[in-house]
């Protein structure tokens, strides 16, 4: 569906998008995700034919956003991070102008602007000025024309930012509802909202992509060095000796909490935790000493994201679906 | 384009500026009528005209200084860059939709010969190619205005530049008898318009080494050819400023030579602007 190869935006000295290159498939809703400034709405302006690049292509469907834009562009709605709107005009006006720029006449531009009031709900405030429309109704008219005229991509840059908790569910839900019909690119930087909508997700930072994949497998890659956190009432000296008996340990490290009372992170990359936190709990309950807690650290999206976008000078771009071993063991550090 | 045109047109008659336009160009040529054609009982409309055209210095950047700038600070050139359709047809679709406003003023004032007419002897064609030639001029100032808009996204600036440039090329004609017309008095005065050249290209592409190239080389070839030929150089800023002068060679279309030059010259003003917008307005996606 969408094609981007080697992308690169530079502004003079500074690289904004590096060498930026994934492949967009029908029908999904993904997610692009960044800290601010990691170069994510220069990516979209790119993808949308707003912005030039430096160099590399980027094919809508086929057709090269530069080359050919005018039939690119029609397969793209765009929803820009600050929604350009004409402030004193009607929603129903506005669409209109939108309409019949994206080549629509008569009963269809009719027929599709109705349609578009109805799937964003904006029907009560269509006949109001834009200017005196909320936050989250202005956000509503902009998704509204991204969706005129049909088009199979719909790239939406932060479309929650400033809205009231209300108001971002009420967004995300509409989003997740174009999914079903669109394929939806959506850029954010809050990462519990790309999980609860996104089937795929791309992290972007410093220009450079760092993971594409879904979101349950990005934790899931966490999940896999796990980290077990054990409290015992044996000395420092008789837990390292207990812990060297049992395999598949990559590290440990030791808290002395109290005289009496350690606290140990102890890390493995055996597949299954509970394998090793057995033969934890036997090989101490063998030396007569006692497990008083033991507990298992599970990962989430939010340690990925922090260590990768912390990370990133040093990683390489991910293939499709495939985190890369250096990043693999520096998110182990989590 | 014919949806930018008709979208700025309803803009244009929900903001009081259009009206304000229409207003003033009215005004200003009543005004001159009501002194020339009653007042002195002069039969030649085009004298109005003439007198009418100072109203342009106002009304000009009045009408064109929102065109662009204000697309761009309320951020919606992003949704013109985002819609399938070309800059070209963006700046044709604005500059069609003023010239649409600007031509309804017009024809009520295509009324006043007639109605003069009636009453005595008026040369009919001197007035209506006298109009003609003021619409095209006024479509020429229009042009420079959108590129002037282009360049901001401050409508005041915009605005206040619009004046200045207009004023100074209604008055050069006037200032050209009192600056210097020696040879070196011009070539001091063409080497401030080159490096005033290489500003506003450095401003408009960004790119200072390309700017003080195009510079440095265009003052060299003037030291040159300066140094080759000097005689070249004397009068030849007053000339300049002289063929420069939109209103100027519109005065010659009001003493009744309806000159072809003059509509050319127009409309390469007219093409050349519109270009320079359209490359204004690309320019922001290259940034």
């Amino acid at each position: 569906m969408i094609s981007v190869e080697h992308l690169t935006k530079r502004y003079g000295d500074f690289t904004a998008v590096d060498d930026l290159t994934f492949e967009i498939n029908e029908g999904h809703v993904y997610g692009f995700l960044g800290p601010n400034g990691a170069g994510k709405s220069t990516t979209m302006n790119i993808m949308t034919g707003c912005l030039s690049a430096t160099e590399g292509h980027v094919r809508i469907d086929g057709y090269d956003i530069f080359e050919e834009p005018n039939k690119a562009k029609k397969l793209i709605g765009y929803l820009p991070e600050q929604p350009p709107l004409y402030l004193n005009e009607t929603p129903l006006e506005y669409l209109r102008f939108v309409g019949e720029a994206k080549g629509l006449r008569g009963a269809e531009l009719k027929k599709q602007i109705e349609q578009v009031i109805h799937q964003t709900r904006i029907e009560d405030v269509k006949n109001r000025r834009i200017s005196s429309l909320s936050k989250g109704y202005r956000q509503r008219v902009g998704i509204a024309q991204a969706l005129l005229g049909n088009p199979k991509v719909i790239i939406l840059d932060e479309p929650t930012v400033g809205l009231d908790p209300i108001q971002i569910i009420e967004i995300r839900d509409l989003v997740k509802e174009l999914g079903q019909t669109h394929t939806v690119i959506f850029s954010s930087h809050i990462l519990s909202e790309v999980q609860a909508i996104c089937d795929q997700v791309l992290i972007i930072a410093k220009g450079k992509l760092i993971a594409f994949d879904k979101p349950e497998n990005l934790e899931k890659r966490l999940l896999a060095p796990n980290e077990i956190i054990i409290t015992s009432d044996a000395t420092a000296e008789e837990t390292k000796e207990i812990l060297a008996g049992i395999d598949h340990i990559i590290d440990t490290n030791m808290e002395e909490k109290d005289t009496k009372i350690i606290e140990v992170h102890i890390r493995t990359d055996h597949d299954n935790i509970y394998e090793i936190s057995r033969a934890i709990f036997f090989a101490f309950a063998a030396k007569g000493k006692a497990l008083l807690e033991m507990s298992l650290k599970k990962a989430n999206l939010e340690d990925i994201f922090i260590e990768l976008t912390e990370k990133s000078d040093d990683t390489e771009i991910l293939e499709n679906g495939t985190v890369m071993e250096t990043t693999k063991s520096e998110v182990s550090d989590v | 384009m014919i949806a930018v045109l008709k979208h700025e047109l309803r803009t244009y008659f929900h903001s009081i500026t259009t009206y304000v336009f229409g207003a003033f160009l009215l005004a200003f040529v009543g005004i001159g009528s009501m002194l020339y054609n009653l007042e002195a009982a002069v039969s030649n409309f085009e004298y109005v005209l003439s007198f009418g055209s100072f109203a342009f210095v106002v009304i000009v950047p009045i009408l064109t200084m929102r065109v662009i700038a204000e697309e761009k600070k309320q951020r919606t050139d992003q949704l013109l860059y985002s819609l399938p359709i070309t800059t070209t047809e963006v700046i044709i679709g604005k500059y069609l939709s003023l010239l649409i406003a600007y031509l309804i003023p017009l024809c009520i004032i295509c009324i006043y010969p007639l109605i003069f007419s009636r009453f005595g002897d008026v040369y009919l064609l001197t007035s209506y190619g006298s109009i003609l030639g003021f619409f095209i001029m006024g479509a020429a100032l229009i042009a420079i205005g959108i590129f002037i808009s282009s360049l901001t996204e401050n409508q005041g600036f915009a605005a206040g530049i619009g004046i200045a440039v207009i004023l100074l090329n209604y008055y050069s004609v006037r200032l050209s008898e009192y600056v210097s017309s020696t040879a070196y008095g011009s070539l001091i005065a063409i080497c401030i318009i080159i490096i005033a050249l290489g500003f506003v290209i450095n401003h408009l592409i960004k790119s200072s080494n390309l700017a003080y190239g195009i510079c440095f080389i265009l003052i060299a070839a003037t030291m040159i050819t300066y140094y080759i030929d000097m005689t070249k150089f004397e009068g030849l800023l007053p000339k300049i400023m002289t063929k420069l002068s939109l209103f100027e060679r519109f005065n010659v279309i009001v003493n009744g030579v309806f000159d072809m030059t003059a509509i050319v010259y127009y409309l390469t003003i007219i093409v050349f602007f519109l270009f320079l917008s359209v490359q204004s307005l690309e320019k922001r996606r290259y940034n």
